[in-house]
């Protein structure tokens, strides 16, 4: 054993140098950053330590603005996402023709490019002076008010994104429910039918709790996902988030670093600590509730 | 319940450019299953024997025939209108609730008036879990219990609802040898208690011969034979059934008959009255001879084996299909054997020789005296 432990680490070498390099030396290196007061990047100087950082992000008014827009995010879609998911997969799964075709169409918007859904969602969207937007036109159709969702109120705005972001995250997530849903056995169904189970009780008894680890893979990762949500936004209101108050935590971070008011490094890894604790926080959370209510 | 099935057919659609012809699964299934009694459905896999199953439980719709369950037509029933109670082959326990939720979800089912209180509920759970002694395993998951404790939880299952029928899909097939004996008692038992008329399915005919009341032996689809399984062993009507029943399995001779009497090789070993001039399979069950020093039926010795109550005497002959065949013989007579010769004698019992027609592999009866 002993002999072989010494090989067995310079197997390890090369991975564990590129982790110690890349992962672990950043980490400790924003943590150190966190605390630092007044940071100068071209210098490399500071006045001191202590939890000035956190207290400037804490008061910012555009770092509560983009938790508000955060939270808002992941609550709306996560849900909303995963349940359409399951709903679509479940469809997917009874169907015997162009079932492949509606897998194809589901499965595109995880092979498109980021910005260019969100030049479409513009075309969608916005109001310009020549038109208002493919989707305006049909509200005026209904004898609606046109909205201006890119550039118009609040609610507006936050609608578009998370359309735009349950959309985006929808494809994987019907991916993998298809596929846990088509490893049920099938003889837990005949036995089901030969007793004559509802439909509706053959779902929520057999097929729900069957599927549950991977639902619950499924909201976790979606939980860290809409946490880290940036080029999103990017994609629908541009680069100047604040303007817009449609920034999020971690376009928050970016624009520390490297945005207009950039230049920031103690703030942006005040922000980003912060961050990391509210998604240890939900994911232990959900860790905590799965390992109670998932079934096998 | 009387279960009648008449001119059952189910045929498959053929899938691809390689097979465009439809699969016979099952062939004009005529049978007859007595109230009350234990059905063993028998057969090599692929032969059909599930899908009868699965007809006679309503999760395939015949293409052809009918289902009678006593007077009444079912074959357009669903499956929770039939009154069956199913136990698969993996059993198919839901693995997320415990025995006693297993087996009270099919009374979870029922609706209307059909609706059970909750305390009969309760009763009829534990009444069902003390029949096949299970009532000491009830707050466990099914991956919790062994293969035989797992099956009994089926069985439960599926004798809950007080079906009209209980329908088995290889219930042994997943259990070790010593249990699959044990258990195969355990069905037996279980099935004479509630007296439901039960059919099964399984391939192993030492199965289907020690526990059933009858049994029905398929081969591609078709139905061979049915019968008391003594009947069926001592009266088979075809090749097929006579190889595919009895372990050590029968021994078969080209043979030919020629003026009333068997030829096996040059030797007339039997007389055979009744049947005309011709070229025949013949059919010899191991315990169908007897050790005697001019016998007729010459064999080349190869090795005895002792198995304490019997003994087996491995010989080889050149009419014979297989490379050897095997006699057995009481454990007193093994003294008669002269090991240092090559060369073992027998004379045949008629009851144990079957004879069958050369191309239809049909049976060939002749006069027993």
């Amino acid at each position: 054993m002993k002999r072989n432990n010494g090989k067995a680490w310079l197997y390890l070498l090369p991975a564990l140098l590129f982790l110690i390099v890349f992962m672990v030396y950043p980490l400790i290196d924003v943590f150190i950053y966190s605390f630092e007061e007044g940071f100068n990047f071209a210098s490399q100087t500071y006045f001191g330590t202590g939890l000035y950082n956190f207290s400037y992000v804490l008061h910012d008014p555009y770092f509560l603005q983009a938790v508000q827009n955060t939270f808002l995010l992941v609550i709306i879609t996560v849900p909303v996402s995963t349940g359409l998911a399951l709903l679509i997969s479940v469809g997917l799964s009874s169907i015997k023709p162009l079932r492949e075709l509606y897998q194809t169409v589901y499965f595109l918007p995880y092979v498109t490019n980021t910005l260019a859904v969100g030049l479409v969602f513009m075309i969608l969207f916005q109001k310009t002076e020549y038109t208002d937007g493919l989707v305006n036109l049909v509200i005026e159709l209904f004898g609606g008010n046109a909205v201006d969702f890119i550039d118009g109120p609040y609610w507006a705005k936050m609608f578009v994104l998370c359309f735009y972001t349950i959309w985006v995250v929808m494809p994987f997530k019907i991916l993998v429910l298809t596929s846990a849903l088509a490893s049920v056995n099938q003889d837990y169904y005949k036995a089901a039918r030969v007793d004559g189970t509802p439909k509706l009780r053959v779902f929520t008894r057999i097929t729900l709790p069957m599927i549950s680890p991977m639902i619950f893979y499924l909201v976790i990762t979606g939980f860290i996902g809409a946490f880290k949500a940036y080029s999103d936004a990017v994609a629908l209101f541009g680069t100047d988030l604040n303007a817009a108050g449609m920034n999020t935590i971690v376009g928050y971070v970016y624009d520390m670093l490297y945005g207009d008011s950039g230049g920031y490094p103690s703030y942006a890894s005040a922000a980003a600590i912060l961050l990391f604790a509210i998604v240890l926080t939900v994911t232990c959370i959900n860790l905590l509730v799965s390992r109670k209510k998932v079934a096998i | 319940m009387k279960i009648v099935l008449e001119h059952l057919t189910k045929k498959f659609p053929g899938r691809g450019k390689k097979n465009p012809g439809d699969v016979t699964a099952v062939n004009d299934f005529t049978c007859e299953i007595p109230d009350g009694e234990l059905v063993g459905l028998l057969g090599p896999s692929g032969c059909g024997k599930s899908t009868t199953l699965n007809m006679i439980c309503g999760l395939e719709t015949p293409t052809d025939g009918k289902i009678l369950f006593g007077d009444e037509d079912v074959t357009k029933l669903s499956p929770e209108l039939r009154g069956v109670g199913m136990v698969f082959q993996n059993y198919a326990l839901y693995p997320h609730l415990n025995v006693r939720q297993n087996i009270q979800f099919p009374l979870e089912n029922l609706r209307g008036k059909d609706r059970l209180p909750k305390a009969e509920m309760e009763k009829r759970v534990s009444e069902t879990a003390h029949l096949v002694q299970i009532e000491d395993l009830m707050d466990r998951k099914p991956r919790e219990l062994s293969g035989g404790q797992q099956q009994r939880v089926a069985i439960a299952r599926a004798l809950v609802k007080f079906p009209r029928v209980l329908l088995l899909d290889e219930p042994l097939s997943n259990l070790d040898a010593r249990l699959r004996l044990q258990t195969r008692e355990e069905i037996r038992k279980i099935q004479k208690k509630t007296g439901i008329t039960t059919v099964f399915v399984t391939h192993d005919q030492d199965e289907a011969m020690s526990i059933c009341d009858r049994i029905a032996v398929m081969q591609n689809g078709v139905l061979m034979q049915q019968g008391r399984p003594q009947e069926v062993y001592d009266d088979p009507s075809s090749l097929f059934v006579a190889k595919f029943l009895g372990t050590p399995p029968i021994n078969v001779f080209q043979g030919t008959v020629r003026g009333g009497k068997l030829f096996i090789g040059n030797q007339a070993v039997l007389p055979v009255p009744g049947i005309k001039d011709r070229e025949v399979w013949a059919a010899i069950r191991p315990e169908g001879f007897v050790l005697q020093a001019d016998g007729p039926l010459a064999c080349h010795l190869e090795r005895v084996e002792v198995m304490g109550r019997d003994v087996s005497v491995i010989s080889s002959h050149n009419a014979c299909t297989s490379q050897t065949l095997r006699s057995i013989i009481s454990a007193e007579s093994r003294a008669e054997i002269d090991m240092s010769s090559a060369e073992v004698r027998f004379s045949l019992k008629p009851g144990k020789v079957f004879l069958f027609e050369k191309e239809t592999e049909n049976r060939l009866r002749f006069e027993r005296s």
